[in-house]
């Protein structure tokens, strides 16, 4: 056997980051538990290390590993973005595993290596590649998901996520397989000859389509695979459920896209219809749950319902099988656009409960914010930012994210969805502004002496700082990356 | 001869599955899920998958069998545990997607492109065991060190989550 040299320079990040996780696994032993942090910021430096070596290859496509890899500018987008989130989410740990005294080196080495399964996921151009990404990244999480061990809630978010995550898995793998067994391979460019080899009404392609649908709208938390979102984000520590909340929502909907516009492409008359009932149904459900929530945890996983929901919009434009490729492409590069838009506010919004949290439950439940104005007028000004942004209102990254998504439906002809979601945004806004109402119109209640003291450190900050930037910059100057959104979509054929 | 073969194998595959979840007594759900194993151990046999079979009975069988037997035996696994009470829901849409599934199976019917191909000469000279180890260590090397990653990380989660003290100071 020989080292195919070629493929492995290929996937020099994946190699550094699953690396730098054994790495940070080994040392963390022989760390002094006062010196832990040195470990995130190893992390940290590692990621800053990835996004230099992706960047200066954005430009090239290239396939490895008997073309089971695709390192094309698609998946180096999402590999940016991907970095950055994990990097703010390393960061904002730093601080809050403190507070919450479980602050052990594996933490790290898990979140790098779900990391390494994501990378893996966007730009795997082979199924099992794929399913074998998603269950790195899964597995990663659920152990995360249940890292403060000593707190029922925690235990049960894991305990759920993983019974549910390995359900949706096996639903996936079936599909793969009878994929399988009509194309005869697992490469997406040998099942996307298939599809046009054995037609449109084939059952068993239809049957595997359909699987695949809800193997991948699990990943993503769309209705009506979405049951375990809040219970999961609530149970698990809140730096854990910010990455959850960006991250992985982020890289499954590339690699689901990928399989979706490559794979199955040549079936998206069938497929259109059925995203178009979910992205409907999503928004609905997402945005009204909402309303009635009285944890911020909770209350922020039905946005992140819903915001799943707006970017489904932009998957029904790229699906259209009448539209001309040009339309397609403004659906798939509006989809890109919000995500990563989505990805600062709902990771800043994540950053200031985290910020408020001290111990308990206090700080994750709306009437905790109580007031904060004249308590913390710093945090209480950050979270109105970003609540303003998830609501969508100019000038923030929210505003520009669904305007970009609504354009494209409209320049498909797909004015009536365009219509609802505007609509359904509405509804958002009076769940995201009350919180602001909250913080702002009321009065604390002296006998709560509550958040008298914050959680702050310098990589608190720079997270904080950071999230704010994105969301008000990307808001007032989206034009460098609606072009790095259009020079990377996937080719259509 | 081989179609008698496969519909004795594949009846006797969905009776026990169906029986693991249907028992009431958890060892004998364990029990069944054995003679299942060994059955679509002689499914591939039947498929000239020697390997497949061979590691079907030494990993399912052998190992996770036992410790699946140890589990039930030692939390003794009550009756009242399980979520019985799901179970209309379950059936129903159990049935409507099954008939859904047989429906577009019976459409589909039953043509030559579906049976994956004879191994080849090639395969038969050298033996699957050696077609395998090849395959793993050539073409799909990528997934075959994805997968030793996935074992790492459930093995750290699992010491993580069972550690005796994880709050620090």
């Amino acid at each position: 056997m020989t080292l195919p040299l070629g493929d492995l320079v290929a996937i020099i990040p994946e190699l550094i980051v699953a690396t730098v996780a054994c790495l940070v696994l080994v040392l963390d032993p022989i760390t002094p538990p006062s010196r832990t942090h040195w470990l995130a910021w190893l992390s940290v430096a590692s990621l800053v290390a990835c996004f230099g070596i992706t960047v200066s290859r954005m430009d090239a496509t290239v396939t490895a590993f008997s073309d089971l890899m695709i390192l094309d500018p698609y998946a180096g987008y999402w590999k940016l973005l991907l970095y950055v989130v994990t990097a703010l989410t390393i960061l904002l740990s730093l601080a809050y595993l403190r507070v919450e005294r479980i602050h052990l080196g594996e933490y790290y080495g898990l979140i790098l290596l779900s990391l390494a399964g994501m990378m893996i996921m966007v730009s795997a151009a082979d199924l099992l590649v794929i399913y074998l990404g998603t269950e790195l990244m899964s597995l990663s999480l659920y152990v995360l998901a249940g890292f403060k061990r000593f707190e029922v809630r925690s235990l049960e978010a894991s305990a759920k996520y993983f019974v549910l995550g390995s359900f949706s898995s096996g639903i996936l793998l079936y599909g793969i397989s009878l994929l399988f067994g009509v194309a005869g391979s697992t490469r997406l460019s040998a099942i996307a000859a298939a599809v046009g080899t054995h037609g449109l009404d084939d059952p068993a392609l239809l049957f595997a389509m359909i699987l695949l649908v809800v193997g991948f709208g699990f990943k993503i938390a769309v209705v009506p695979f979405h049951m375990w979102t809040p219970d999961v984000y609530e149970g698990s520590p809140t730096s854990v459920t910010a990455f959850m909340a960006v991250a992985s929502k982020a890289a499954s909907f590339a690699a689901f896209l990928r399989v979706f516009l490559e794979g199955l492409g040549g079936l998206r008359e069938k497929w259109y219809a059925l995203f178009l009932v979910i992205c409907v149904a999503t928004l609905i459900l997402g945005n009204v749950v909402a309303i009635v929530q009285t944890n911020i945890k909770r209350m922020l996983a039905y946005s992140s319902i819903a915001h799943a929901g707006y970017a489904l919009i932009g998957v029904v434009v790229a699906g259209q099988a009448a539209a001309d490729n040009e339309t397609r492409a403004l659906g798939l590069s509006s989809v890109m656009l919000y995500l990563a838009m989505y990805a600062f506010m709902t990771f800043g919004a994540f950053a200031v409960v985290a910020l408020l949290r001290k111990g308990g439950l206090e700080g994750e439940e709306i009437e905790d914010f109580t007031g904060l104005a004249k308590r913390q007028p710093l945090a209480a000004l950050l979270m109105l930012v970003f609540m303003v942004s998830l609501a969508g209102i100019p000038p923030t990254a929210g505003f520009i994210g669904k305007l970009y998504v609504f354009m494209a439906a409209v320049n498909a002809g797909l004015t009536w969805l365009a219509v609802v979601a505007v609509l359904l945004t509405a509804v958002s806004a009076y769940y995201y502004l009350r919180v602001v109402m909250v913080m702002y119109m009321r009065e604390p209640d002296p006998s709560a002496g509550l958040v008298s003291r914050l959680t702050t450190s310098p990589a608190l900050t720079l997270v904080l700082a950071s999230a704010f930037a994105g969301v008000i910059l990307l808001g007032l100057f989206p034009d460098p990356l609606v072009s790095i959104t259009t020079s990377a979509v996937l080719p259509f054929k | 001869m081989a179609q008698l073969l496969f519909f004795y194998l594949a009846g006797v595959i969905v009776l026990t599955a169906i029986l693991v979840v249907g028992l009431r007594n958890p060892i004998y759900s364990v029990l069944s899920l054995l003679i299942m194993f060994f059955h679509v151990a002689g499914l591939y046999v039947s498929l000239h998958a020697e390997f497949l079979a061979a590691v079907q009975i030494i990993v399912y069988a052998g190992a996770i069998l036992v410790l699946y037997l140890f589990v039930v035996m030692l939390l003794n696994v009550k009756r009242e545990d399980r979520y019985h009470y799901q179970f209309p829901i379950g059936a129903l849409l159990g049935v409507a997607i099954l008939t859904e599934a047989v429906v577009l199976a019976i459409q589909r019917g039953y043509s030559e492109d579906v049976v994956p191909s004879p191994p080849t000469s090639e395969l038969s000279f050298t033996g699957n065991t050696e077609a395998i180890g090849e395959s793993l260590f050539t073409t799909y090397l990528l997934p075959f060190e994805i997968a030793s990653l996935i074992l790492l990380v459930a093995m750290i989660g699992a010491i993580i989550l069972a550690k005796k003290d994880i709050l620090t100071r």
